[in-house]
């Protein structure tokens, strides 16, 4: 509205309603985000470090402390910016998002739910009520990474990843996203699925972040060139799941 | 009718900047209920009820300037003053939660405000400053 691109007829404030704000456990692996969750909020809860480590790490590159204490997680993930972290995490995490109307609610896959730039699977009398995320397990690891050319500044490419381990240290799960890579989050399938079943050691990890830059297809912008964020991807791929598998491998 | 411009031009208490009006500058932050906020991202009528503090209520009296301001002023903090009262309210919040902090916090939670005019130093040296002097 401020750069003056939507001028709509009718504005409702949802701010009162408190009670879409706040982090619940569904589940005993998973837990439930209410759309009207702020940045800030999410910062000062010490269960996120604990059951979200990839939001964790990534929230103090969510732009900036003052957008941090009114931004929600819903209107960052109903907004859908191609370059925003929240999305490329939910969509590695393969969270789930509640879409509620007044003709009843769904669930919509985190796959199915960013359909283009700034463009969702949120019919127009839709409203995003939570995002339902799975918990940090036993044996697994995340990392999130960004480079941007100012803190707070959009990515030039982020990548968020996730990877569990089995008893004797190979890869059981990875999940690779990647924000701003594409006109909506990336899920790297290819180069996940590559790392499942094997011991990951460099030469496994430059396959996958090989894999990871052959399956984008970013925009360039004037802060980086398509091949400087094709460059970067791969790098902060390689850089990201080693660390992840590191943080794996470091809990039993 | 922003904030902003809200506390501009109908309570004429200008010391609130706009800068860019997109939520990047940090020129028009404001303490609202506690924490601080983009005054130009939020639609007056959206601070019904709400408690809000601009520059102009920092100082406690005409007399005497917060600790914050006076070290802006020794350590020459200020040269255009553009950005100042966004930096002063930013800083005023973080003091009060981290009350001895090192460079790179104070770097960090300088993140979210641009001045053009004096390159961070002195600003960070001014609330080097400031932190100790509200320690004493």
């Amino acid at each position: 509205m401020n750069f003056r691109l939507t001028q709509p007829a009718v504005l409702i404030d949802i701010n009162p309603l408190t009670q879409f704000s706040g982090v619940q456990n569904c589940a005993a692996d998973r837990l439930r985000v209410g759309a009207l969750t702020r940045f800030g909020n999410l910062e000062r809860d010490p269960g996120i470090a604990r059951d979200l480590p990839l939001i964790d790490e990534a929230l103090p590159h969510i732009a900036h402390p003052q957008i941090r204490n009114r931004g929600t997680i819903g209107g960052n993930l109903a907004h859908a910016d191609p370059a925003s972290e929240m999305p490329a995490i939910v969509l590695a995490l393969a969270g789930k998002l509640r879409a509620q109307s007044v003709r009843g609610e769904r669930w919509i896959a985190a796959s199915d739910f960013f359909v283009g730039a700034l463009s969702t699977a949120l019919e127009p009398d839709e409203m995003l009520m939570e995002v339902e995320l799975p918990t940090a397990q036993p044996r697994s690891g995340a990392c999130f990474l960004e480079v941007s050319r100012r803190r707070g500044d959009f990515a030039i490419i982020g990548v968020a990843c996730t990877v569990r381990v089995d008893e004797e240290g190979r890869c059981s799960a990875v999940r690779i996203g990647l924000c701003n890579a594409g006109d909506r989050p990336i899920f790297a399938a290819d180069a996940s699925g590559s790392l499942v079943g094997r011991r990951l050691g460099p030469t496994e990890i430059n396959q996958a972040a090989d894999l990871v830059q052959g399956a984008i297809d970013p925009g360039g912008s004037i802060h980086a060139s398509k091949e400087f964020q094709r460059h970067v991807a791969g790098v902060l791929t390689a850089r990201a799941v080693a660390a992840a598998n590191q943080r794996a491998q470091r809990e039993y | 009718m922003l904030l902003s411009d809200f506390l501009r031009h109908d309570l004429l208490l200008a010391g609130t900047h706009v800068g860019c009006e997109h939520g990047v500058c940090g020129a028009c932050t404001v303490i609202f209920d506690g924490v601080c906020v983009r005054s130009c991202l939020m639609f007056a009528a959206q601070a019904d009820g709400h408690a809000i503090m601009t520059v102009e209520g920092l100082a406690p009296d005409r007399e005497h300037l917060h600790p914050l301001q006076e070290s802006m002023r020794d350590c020459h903090g200020l040269q255009c003053g553009y950005c100042t009262p966004g930096i002063l309210m930013t800083m005023k919040v973080f003091l009060d939660e981290t009350p001895a902090p090192d460079e790179a916090q104070i770097r960090e939670a300088l993140s979210g405000n641009l001045c053009r005019c004096t390159g961070y130093q002195h600003i960070v040296e001014a609330v080097q400053l400031a932190a100790e002097r509200l320690r004493r």
